[in-house]
């Protein structure tokens, strides 16, 4: 469980471990009845549409301003977006 | 009144916008503190925008097919003023620099946006509960829930705070609610309407579509929002549906199959009365019904909240408390993982970190062939057994089918806090929508017989599905039934 919530990158208490353990082992457990099928040959289906993604041409179009993208930052240092350090000790994400 | 009327009657200049912008809003003020339909009211803008039609009409301009007509949108779809918060509280203070397609094309035909519906946390749920701003109430019970996870939305129709509102459905999340509250949603055929400005949850599965009182109403926001987006790579690039003159034509003697598996005896007597009664109702139109095997339906749930999870829990990677959303307060020697950790966990609230929980565990590394790609082919098996009714059967000689018919929920609303602390039992009420996603195909659902269960008439939905990109017919048959109810 510990893993899962570290990969999900969530930080989750020892409570939430028990109850989550509990609510995704039923959940998984009834996923079982998956395995119980014949899949011999069934490719897999990502993506309802039939068609293929259309690509569009290579255009400059209308955009966000700078600043209306950048002063959605929780924390800002002029123009730049303010982050913990990220190399060395604490960093290393 | 319905939104065809009020967009004729603005155009007549029988009424103005303001008017009728002032009456939404005053049902709005008198509802909502009960029902909780709305996260944000947009008072000041709502009566802003309805001016300018006045002034429009006054100046001679053709006015839009939706001319002053009030909506709702659910709060996962982004708009260029207010707030966009998802239901969670990692986007409460989220302000979205742009407007969604879909809302600019309702307000480009003459909407005019009441506010933002509540739903449930990225509209994750099936009652509305997950929402950070709490449950929305079911209008016909108010100690029940109104569905999932277009909640606000259901219910701001249903209560007639608005004629219609945009919701949003993944597996189920417009047609479930729809029917727990006795209105009609449509979920347009994946490819139909673009998705972008739409906060993705699961992308190969999510679709914006409308809720309403009429199936005309429907009709007509769906004409108003859908086609091909440049900004959406994978909108279809065919004409819109023409829908406007053909709504009231009758399909001749249509076949309506009926799953052998919606059937299933775990059903509420109720909602086996309305599937009944939409059978018999069908049959009096000349309708030959014929029972259809989607031997896969009994595994959707299953390959549904994998595929959803597993396109969740990449999608809600984004937030990372660094560009924009919420953001923990760290103390002394955390460093940039607590800075992530905390962020999503403050932020995000429990059905969403079970789903992504989820979701990461199907695509890790020794379990991606067990579960997500398990589901993978599951899910081409559930397409097969559409596309298999979708056609004549030449061994047996069964005809095709126009449309589909199956109940949107095996249960009436249930009572606040009934499901909440049992996922799995949650999740098995969209076991009638979530096929429909999985496959991409256009479902509509309509109020069938309510049927009472302590002492008050609770509304249960009908499902119809149509065929890929065959929104025409399929409406034409919603409104057969819906005028023989």
């Amino acid at each position: 469980m510990r893993k899962v919530a570290s990969l999900s990158r969530l930080a989750i208490t020892d409570e939430q471990v028990a109850l989550y353990r509990h609510q995704l082992s039923d959940v998984l457990g009834y996923m079982e009845r998956l395995r119980r099928l014949d899949l011999e040959g069934v490719e897999p289906l990502t993506h309802a549409g039939d068609t293929l993604n259309r690509m569009r041409e290579d255009e400059v179009g209308a955009m966000l301003a700078n600043e209306a993208a950048m002063g959605l930052s929780p924390e800002r240092t002029g123009p730049f977006i303010k982050v913990p350090k990220v190399i060395g000790d604490g960093g290393g994400a | 009144m319905s939104a065809s009327a009020i967009a004729a009657g603005v155009r007549n200049g029988d009424f103005s916008a303001v008017e009728v912008a002032r009456g939404a809003l005053e049902r709005v003020e008198a509802l909502n503190p009960a029902l909780n339909a709305f996260i944000d009211v947009f008072r000041e803008e709502a009566i802003a925008r309805a001016s300018e039609i006045d002034r429009a009409r006054a100046s001679g301009e053709r006015l839009g097919p939706l001319a002053g007509v009030p909506v709702a949108l659910k709060d996962n779809m982004c708009l260029s003023w207010g707030r966009t918060t998802c239901g969670s509280r990692m986007l409460a203070r989220y302000r979205s620099p742009y407007t969604l397609t879909a809302g600019q094309r309702l307000i480009d035909a003459g909407a005019v946006v009441i506010g933002k519906a509540n739903m449930d946390e990225f509209a994750m749920g099936s009652s509305g509960e997950t929402s950070f701003f709490g449950a929305t109430r079911n209008p016909h019970d108010h100690a029940r829930v109104p569905g999932g996870s277009s909640s606000g939305s259901a219910a701001a129709v249903a209560s007639g705070m608005v004629p219609v509102a945009l919701g949003s459905d993944t597996g189920g999340s417009i047609r479930q609610p729809a029917g727990l509250c006795g209105i009609v949603g449509l979920k347009p055929t994946y490819g139909r309407v673009s998705r972008y400005g739409l906060v993705a949850y699961a992308s190969s599965l999510d679709q914006i579509g409308p809720l309403g009182r009429t199936v005309e109403d429907c009709a007509l926001v769906l004409e108003a929002i859908a086609g091909v987006d440049p900004n959406d790579g994978t909108t279809a690039d065919m004409p819109g549906p023409a829908l406007a003159g053909a709504l009231d034509e009758p399909v001749e003697g249509p076949v309506i199959g009926v799953p052998r598996q919606a059937h299933d005896s775990h059903n509420h007597p109720g909602v086996v009365s309305a599937l009944g009664g939409a059978i018999d109702a069908f049959v009096k139109m000349g309708a030959r019904i014929v029972e259809v095997d989607l031997a896969h339906v009994a595994h959707g749930i299953a390959a549904y909240y994998l595929v959803a999870s597993a396109e969740a829990s990449s999608n809600l990677a984004r937030f990372d408390g660094v560009r924009y959303g919420h953001r923990a307060a760290l103390g002394p020697g955390e460093g940039l993982l607590d800075l992530y950790c905390r962020s999503r966990s403050e932020g995000f609230g429990p059905e969403v970190q079970r789903r992504i929980m989820l979701g990461t565990y199907a695509l890790s590394s020794g379990y991606y062939d067990a579960y997500y790609n398990t589901a993978l082919r599951v899910r081409r098996l559930i397409r097969r057994d559409y596309d298999a009714a979708f056609a004549p059967d030449e061994g047996t000689g069964a005809p095709a089918c126009d449309a589909i018919l199956m109940p949107s929920s095996p249960n009436p609303a249930f009572r606040l806090g009934e499901k909440s602390s049992d996922p799995l039992a949650m999740y098995l009420e969209d076991v009638y929508t979530v096929t429909v996603n999985l496959a991409g195909l256009p479902a509509i659902t309509l109020p069938g017989t309510p049927t009472v269960v302590d002492g008050v008439a609770l509304p249960l939905g009908v499902q119809l599905i149509g065929r890929a990109f065959d929104e025409a017919r399929l409406l034409r048959l919603a409104r057969m039934l819906e005028g023989a109810g």
